[in-house]
């Protein structure tokens, strides 16, 4: 009972809080060098438990990257939860970023 | 490949963008491994012009492209590029790859970022499908979300260098506010790019008039002038001037002008190629001459086209049956080829390269323009000027024999001058006129000038019939020309004259046959006094004798009857004779 209680409670806690998120960058360009830092760095400050990421390198996947729309780099993707979104940027602006991805709540 | 040609006298290898006109002014097109960058207002053809070279280098080189779209989607270019012919959506399903780079309005920017992911994923596609082109187009559009001067020079070098390294013809579009002054990386792009294409769009008379201009080729000589631009069928058409030096081949051949006594009047016809203006008010029967030089051509076997403006070509056709020119068997064979243009808010531009394609479909030997003055409806004077200048040496470089008709407004021929000044250029000048006299209006045809050719300088009267239009002498008495009527009446004037002559030297004739006559009967009668007289003296003559030898009879009668001696009678008789 206990278990199929907090099962739930947990999963549904996971589901809404789980963020997908895809970064696409260039090797070790400045711009994404520092984008990927940057990245991290709000991920753990607001995204400490439910959070995926994933990093692209265009120079190793130029045509899944054309095929995902990518136009500049770096460029970071919201997945999930809806609404999706896209930033383009080194992400050094953080309120923007938060408030693209939807955390400024949880931030303030 | 293609430029490797004129390498010798380019160092720069150039490739042939096929748009009709700038290939020439930029002396071979775009520099070959190199940018090349086009700038203007918005709507001023950068778009087309850059998915042209796309579209012409694979149709015609079967070369491929990439069209990187910063400014609309690619779905809405394929479309746009749909009202030209070049089957755009075709070729962009395998030789024209285009790239969406439309950044969408709900992307945020969250710091710098650059172009290297995309440059990567470009190379990635040029090696895929073996590109040679690439266009940047509204790369602006981009570069001002970097919202950073520092930031813009840095992707630019980036993508001077990228370029470098991939062997790619680049074109890049970028917009730019002819009011505003250049923002500092226009300059700047100016800079790095080899070739430097603007484009404008300006307001003359209610004509809106596109036109283009390079303003920098490094390493290559280019025309430096403003060239008007238009839209055909096949897109960016530059009316590039002609080149600067005359090389049209002088032809002997004579063509006819239309009818003997025009032909007569000329020295033998027209020269082949060679380009005739025929200038009058309105209703002097310009559209006949035309019409009959077009029948003309078409019945030796030559293509000719037919050119009218805000006329139907059937309506001309048909007025034209009225005086004898058929024209209908020839637009049905397919030999005459008449097109009728509109003239409301058409440059004089617009006409050309119209005109510029239908002479390429058609192909006619022969031409016909009427009138010629109509291209100067829309637009400034000056354009349409150039326009006919450039149109004759078109139609000359093209071995074509030219008829243009031209109103003018007023009965001088001279006033022509101050329309489009074609008289200047064109080979054979004919002006047509009315005399007005004695409540008649006749139609006089004066050649005023024909190079090369001993032409008359008399002025006939132009008749018009059911069997086509010809020539009279014309009358001049006390220094006028008499037509029509008067001349009528002159010749009748002058056939009774002739016959009063006629009369009277015949009257003369007989008064000498008679005073001819008379003498000789005189001679006559003469002769037969002198007969008379003659034969009075023979009589004379006998009488004597008779008298002498009836004395002498009487004598010896007497001496017979007196017994006398007829020794002594013989004595007598000879001392008699001796003394006769």
């Amino acid at each position: 009972m206990s278990r199929q209680t907090r099962k739930p409670k947990a999963r549904g806690a996971k589901v809404t809080t789980v963020v997908l998120l895809r970064l696409y960058v260039v090797g070790g360009a400045p711009n994404s060098v520092q984008a990927i830092a940057n990245l991290e760095a709000i991920c753990r400050e607001h995204l400490k438990d439910g959070h995926r990421l994933e990093v692209v390198d265009v120079l190793e996947h130029p045509r899944r990257a054309m095929a995902e729309g990518v136009i500049v780099t770096p460029s970071l993707a919201k997945l999930s939860p809806l609404p999706s979104a896209s930033i383009v940027g080194n992400l050094s602006d953080r309120n923007k970023v938060l408030l693209a991805l939807g955390l400024t709540s949880k931030a303030q | 490949m293609i430029a490797t040609r004129s390498n010798t006298a380019h160092p720069l290898p150039k490739l042939p963008t096929g748009i009709e006109g700038f290939d020439q002014l930029s002396r071979g097109g775009l520099p070959r491994h190199r940018t090349s960058l086009l700038i203007g207002g918005p709507g001023a053809g950068k778009t087309v012009f850059a998915l042209q070279c796309l579209v012409n280098a694979a149709r015609r080189q079967r070369s491929r492209g990439i069209f990187v779209a910063f400014e609309e989607r690619p779905r809405q270019i394929i479309a746009n590029g749909a009202t030209f012919d070049w089957g755009l959506a075709k070729l962009a399903a395998k030789q024209i790859f285009f790239m969406d780079a439309h950044l969408s309005p709900t992307l945020v920017k969250a710091g710098d970022f650059d172009l290297a992911g995309m440059l990567a994923m470009l190379a990635a596609k040029k090696d895929e499908i073996g590109a040679q082109w690439i266009v940047f187009d509204g790369l602006d559009v981009l570069l001002t979300l970097l919202q950073d001067p520092v930031a813009e020079m840095r992707e630019i070098y980036r993508i001077r260098d990228w370029l470098a390294e991939n062997a790619l013809t680049a074109i890049v579009t970028a917009k730019l506010e002819e009011r505003t002054s250049e923002a500092v990386h226009y300059g700047f792009l100016q800079f790095m790019v080899d070739c430097v294409v603007r484009f404008h769009r300006r307001q003359e008379e209610r004509v809106s008039a596109p036109s283009i201009q390079i303003t920098k080729y490094r390493g290559s000589s280019y025309a430096p002038a403003e060239f008007p631009m238009s839209f055909g069928p096949a897109g960016i058409e530059v009316g590039a001037t002609e080149p600067a030096e005359m090389a049209h081949e002088a032809s002997s051949e004579r063509v006819t002008a239309g009818f003997k006594r025009l032909d007569s009047m000329l020295g033998g016809g027209v020269f082949r190629g060679g380009s005739t203006l025929i200038t009058g008010v309105p209703g002097t029967s310009k559209t006949t001459l035309a019409g009959k030089f077009a029948e003309a051509a078409c019945r030796r076997g030559e293509r000719t086209l037919f050119v009218s403006f805000d006329e139907a070509a059937e309506q001309i056709a048909r007025n034209l049956t009225s005086v004898g020119i058929e024209l209908k068997a020839h637009l049905k064979s397919g030999l005459l080829r008449m097109y009728s243009a509109r003239t409301e808010g058409i440059s004089a531009e617009e006409h050309l390269i119209k005109l510029r394609s239908l002479i390429r479909e058609h192909q006619p030997r022969c031409m016909v323009i009427d009138p010629l003055t109509a291209i100067a409806k829309a637009g400034s004077v000056g354009a349409a000027r150039t326009v006919a200048n450039r149109l004759i040496y078109m139609a000359k470089d093209a071995g074509i024999t030219l008829l243009v008709t031209a109103l003018s407004e007023a009965e001088d021929p001279r006033t022509e001058s101050t329309d489009l000044q074609v008289s200047t250029i064109a080979d054979t000048w004919i002006h047509l006129s009315y005399l007005v006299r004695s409540g008649e209006r006749n139609r006089a045809l004066t050649i005023i000038k024909s190079r090369g050719t001993a032409h008359s300088n008399q002025v006939r009267e132009l008749v018009l019939s059911r069997a086509g239009p010809t020539l009279t002498d014309v009358y001049s008495a006390g220094g006028e020309v008499l037509m029509g009527t008067l001349r009528w009446e002159k010749e009748a004037e002058d056939s009774a004259r002739k016959t009063r002559q006629r009369a009277e030297f015949d009257h003369k004739r007989r008064e000498l046959q008679f005073a001819e006559a008379t003498t000789s009967a005189q001679i006559k009668a003469l002769q037969m006094d002198l007969e008379r007289q003659r034969a009075e003296l023979a009589l004379y003559s006998g009488q004597d004798e008779v008298r002498n030898v009836s004395t002498s009879a009487r004598e010896t009668e007497l001496r017979k009857r007196r017994s006398a001696d007829p020794a002594d009678l013989s004595a007598r008789k000879s001392g008699n004779g001796a003394a006769k």
